[in-house]
């Protein structure tokens, strides 16, 4: 074999090596339930994680009538303006979290479960797809960095 | 395991790149040209496969395992994993996978219409309203059964439709960017996709209904 060959084979072995572990770092896209909805309004400067809503879960036990039209919840993603002091005051989720209806809000964790650092966005919306700039999910262990 | 099924088309692609370039020095060795054919690897890599869209490899994940969850919040574990809960509602292939309009028809979900009151009734409104569409697609069917089961009057109008015939506008450009029905069609509701299409576009176009000619072709001075 001469040396050129060699030296190609090199080459091309390590370009695929190399393109090889890109590919196990390269972040997988998010393959959440549709309709799921992280909304970090304030979480994130808190130093909480983001919310996440998961609307199958709640449109199993209720209709959609009951939150958006008993509770005002808008049609719009983080557009409820939702903190944990109207929460507490029996407002949006907390008018069904407040240990009677449903478990109360000292279990933080619960909702607070996204990963750090997401925007508020609606997973699986065709708007965003079409007119919102590539959403890429973050590893979890982006955070720490 | 999607890691596993990139490894092996890595390591493809590895073969091949490798394969093009021992071809390429092979071939400058043997003609001693310096202008070779056109090889594999200079071919842009968009023509050299036709492949179909790839599909997800599994849905309805795990809280932990679906890219928006932190795994490392204990909680996270603690949450319902969606395919304990979708068991034995029918299924759709689109959205959540789960034909939620289905489930309720068939008694199979007993969704409260109160907060508290799991006896309140919904107030539900059987009334089909016809949209004829100027395209050659089939014309919308709107049922006001099926939504009225879930939502109240109020949600709906007058704010996103105003409940008066020929008042409202609606086109599927407002639709895809979230207006009109897309306010909960292609968020929560079922997804714009194709296979959706006829679940809203139902009625078949009246018999000898053929498309109207556009200006263009009727002032075509070719013709």
């Amino acid at each position: 074999m001469s040396s050129k060959i060699k030296r190609n084979v090199l080459k091309s072995m390590i370009i695929g090596v190399l393109a090889y572990m890109g590919a196990l770092g390269a972040p997988q896209p998010a393959q959440a339930e549709y309709a799921d909805i992280v909304i970090n309004n304030y979480a994130d400067a808190a130093g909480m994680r983001p919310a996440v809503f998961p609307h199958w879960f709640h449109r199993i036990r209720f209709r959609c009538k009951v939150c958006h039209t008993d509770l005002g919840f808008a049609f719009k993603a983080g557009g409820n303006k939702i903190d944990m002091a109207k929460i507490i005051d029996g407002k949006f989720c907390g008018a069904c979290h407040n240990g009677e209806i449903s478990w109360s809000v000292e279990n933080c964790a619960m909702c607070h479960s996204g990963i750090p650092g997401q925007p508020t966005h609606f997973h699986g919306s065709t708007v965003q797809r079409l007119i919102a700039p590539a959403y890429k999910p973050l590893q979890a262990n982006d955070a720490k960095k | 395991m999607n890691h596993k099924t990139k490894a092996v088309s890595l390591s493809l692609a590895m073969l091949v790149s490798a394969f093009a370039w021992n071809a390429q020095s092979h071939a400058d060795e043997a003609t001693g040209v310096k202008q070779s054919p056109l090889m594999l690897a200079e071919v842009s890599s968009a023509n050299t496969f036709n492949v179909n869209l790839k599909k997800p490899k599994s849905r309805n994940l795990p809280p932990a395992e679906d890219g928006i969850h932190d795994p490392e919040n204990e909680a996270t574990h603690s949450l319902q994993h969606p395919l304990d809960a979708y068991k034995g509602l029918p299924t759709s292939e689109f959205g959540n996978y789960v034909d939620w309009v289905k489930a309720l028809d068939e008694g199979k979900l007993r969704p409260r219409w109160d907060r508290s009151d799991p006896n309140e009734e919904p107030f539900v409104l059987d009334l089909d309203i016809v949209r004829p569409v100027k395209a050659s697609v089939p014309d919308v069917v709107f049922p006001h059964r099926q939504h009225t089961e879930w939502l109240y009057c109020s949600n709906c109008h007058p704010a996103i439709f105003i409940p008066q015939k020929n008042a409202n506008q609606i086109s599927m450009s407002a639709i895809l960017l979230g207006q009109k029905c897309g306010v909960c069609h292609g968020k929560v509701s079922f997804p714009i996709e194709t296979k959706t299409c006829r679940k809203c576009h139902s009625k078949p176009k009246p018999a000898g209904w053929t498309p109207p000619l556009s200006e263009a072709t009727l002032k075509n001075p070719w013709k």
